[in-house]
């Protein structure tokens, strides 16, 4: 049985003036993985902190696992796992204690509860760390701990907001087989991320969130194909006389100019394509001097859609603070 | 029953355990109050009272058992102020949000931490008693082991009562505030006046109007007369002073007590309806 899980219509927030929440609507199908993948700032938080409970509704209307998030917040508490985007432990209790506190606040019986936390200390793999305290732990181990967490009561959706945050490569990696053995078996997963790899990767479907507003929704293979099946670059010596070959060329679907070269979008397989371009190009006489064969990536379809490069906060704030220290 | 304020209890009273400077700190600065202010000023108030005639018929008590009573409700005042702390921490750190976005009603939050920081003021109490009459303070003197029970008990439900007011208060404070010093900054702000405008340490009698008006009020000096009716009896003279003290009158600052410590839930409930975590 599929049907939806989330539905989300004419969705506002504001702060003050600032509309961090600018009108969205989607829905989340029962059993995939779904993300919302933007910038710091783009409202995502702000969106997963409406879905939980924790800001209350100012318009529009969501229901998570059937219940009304504005009539049924208890309901709905009841139906969801939340991590949140930083690490909420406390740091002075141990792993047990962390999956037992939780477990009481939701009212589990107290064999339940035991056999949960045994099961799911097995599952994230921190059995041996069961009676150390969380401060004690590294960052991975934390995550894996407050996913066990989310998952203590069994919930219908797990909201993860960005889960992999200042993980190391090879625990990020780990944490999204975590992350797709849960859903795996049967729950549902809301993500936030501003990672494109991480969006590529785990998700079933993705909607591109900037502003306040979804830009694209569709599945990672559907958006990156909306550019075209793959990429070409070229460096020729004669850039508007490419441009014109390869207008006239079928296989082509856009061209994009850089200041070097020039991108060209495919409608088929590039491995073959790219041939037939260099000798098309030949019998011009044009010399190919660079030329480069990708598959499109999440930030390609980032930038092709939002028109700017995902950029995170630090990175804005550092470079501002190198422009305050200029100044002075 | 929905029993979920346990939860909140339990943690903290890890929390509590857990910390062994702050465990050992708390329970030994009330004895280390008695032991210095305590002996110090009894020396002097000794003193200066020994030229006042005492009384005749009254019992009289000294220095250090007068104000051994007031001693037991400063700690209480202190730590019940300070008890609500734990939640802007909480806060600040995240932690709130899981609570918040749980199916707990918020004002089990506020229970959970009432209890907890009333679990630790009886705790304190107890062991300045036992300090205190180590001391030397005539505590429950002449009284039957049965009256003695009955006294201890009548003094647990007075700091019990009094420590849930001054909770739920600091629960308020604390969970509208940003930071940890503006809780601090506040919390001195009312310590000094309900401390020093109080019977803690000296009679009111000698006050000026105003701050005799203030005492009267102030729910500390209400706690102070219940302990010392418990602990020392209805009838005896210190520093000169004769208190005497009917059951009616220490029915009324129990009530008092209740009446403070239900508007301060008002307080905190409003409070925590309010609050947005995220």
């Amino acid at each position: 049985m599929t049907g939806t899980i989330i539905e989300v219509e004419g969705l506002y927030h504001h702060y003050g003036d600032v509309a961090a929440v600018n009108g969205i609507s989607f829905s989340v199908i029962e059993g995939e993985i779904f993300s919302f993948l933007g910038p710091n700032g783009a409202g995502k938080s702000t969106a997963i902190n409406i879905l939980i409970t924790l800001l209350r509704i100012q318009q529009g209307m969501a229901t998570v696992a059937g219940y009304n998030v504005q009539t049924d917040p208890q309901k709905v508490r009841n139906s969801i796992g939340i991590v949140f985007q930083d690490v909420t432990l406390d740091r002075d209790m141990t792993c047990r204690e962390i999956l037992e506190f939780h477990g009481r606040l939701y009212r589990m019986p107290s064999a339940e509860r035991k056999q949960r936390i045994d099961e799911l200390l097995t599952l994230v793999q921190l059995d041996a760390k069961r009676d150390v305290r969380t401060k004690h732990l590294s960052g991975g181990m934390k995550r894996r701990l407050e996913i066990a967490r989310g998952l203590m009561t069994r919930p219908k959706v797990l909201f993860l907001d960005e889960p992999t945050i200042g993980l190391d490569p090879q625990t990020r990696m780990r944490m999204w087989d975590y992350i797709k053995a849960v859903n795996e078996e049967g729950t549902t997963i809301f993500l936030t991320t501003h990672y494109m790899d991480e969006a590529d990767h785990l998700s079933d479907r993705i909607s591109i969130i900037d502003h306040g507003r979804i830009i694209v929704t569709g599945t990672p293979y559907e958006l990156k194909n909306t550019l075209g099946e793959d990429l070409i670059y070229l460096e020729t010596d004669d850039l508007p006389g490419t441009r014109a070959a390869l207008l006239a060329m079928d296989q082509v679907k856009e061209l994009n100019e850089k200041s070097r070269g020039i991108v060209a979008m495919l409608n088929g397989d590039g491995t073959k394509i790219l041939p037939q371009i260099i000798e098309n190009l030949a019998g011009r006489r044009i010399r190919v001097n660079v030329a480069n064969l990708k598959k499109p990536s999440m930030d390609d379809v980032f930038l092709h859609f939002t028109g700017r490069e995902l950029r995170d906060e630090g990175a804005e704030k550092a470079s501002s603070a190198v422009i305050r220290a200029g100044r002075r | 029953m929905n029993t979920g304020f346990l939860t909140i209890y339990w943690r903290d009273m890890i929390r509590f355990f857990r910390f062994k400077t702050l465990l050992i700190s708390s329970l030994v600065q009330p004895a280390l109050w008695m032991a210095f202010f305590g002996i110090a000023m009894s020396a002097n108030f000794n003193r200066l009272t020994s030229e006042i005639p005492s009384i005749p018929g009254v019992p009289s008590v000294d220095y250090l058992t007068y104000m051994a009573a007031g001693v037991i409700a400063m700690t209480t005042l202190f730590t019940s102020l300070f008890g609500g702390i734990v939640l802007l921490f909480d806060k600040n750190w995240g932690l709130m949000r899981e609570i918040f976005a749980s199916p707990l009603p918020r004002n089990h939050i506020i229970f959970g931490i009432a209890l907890s920081g009333m679990t630790k003021t009886f705790i304190q109490a107890f062991i300045i008693m036992v300090f205190a009459i180590f001391l030397g303070a005539a505590f429950f003197a002449g009284f039957t082991a049965a009256e003695t029970i009955l006294s201890i008990f009548g003094i647990l439900l007075f700091v019990g009562v009094f420590s849930l007011g001054f909770l739920f208060l600091s629960a308020a404070i604390s969970i509208s505030l940003e930071s940890p010093e503006g809780l601090q900054g506040i919390i001195t702000l009312l310590t000094m006046p309900i401390f020093f405008a109080s019977n803690a340490l000296y009679p009111i009698d000698a006050f000026p109007p105003v701050l005799q008006a203030i005492s009267i009020v102030n729910p500390l000096s209400h706690l102070v007369s219940g302990i010392r009716y418990f602990a020392i009896g209805d009838n005896f003279q210190a520093i000169g002073i004769h208190y005497t003290a009917t059951s009616m009158d220490i029915a009324f600052s129990f009530l008092l007590l209740i009446l403070f410590a239900a508007l301060m839930f008002a307080l905190a409930w409003w409070r925590f309806r309010k609050a947005t975590v995220t």
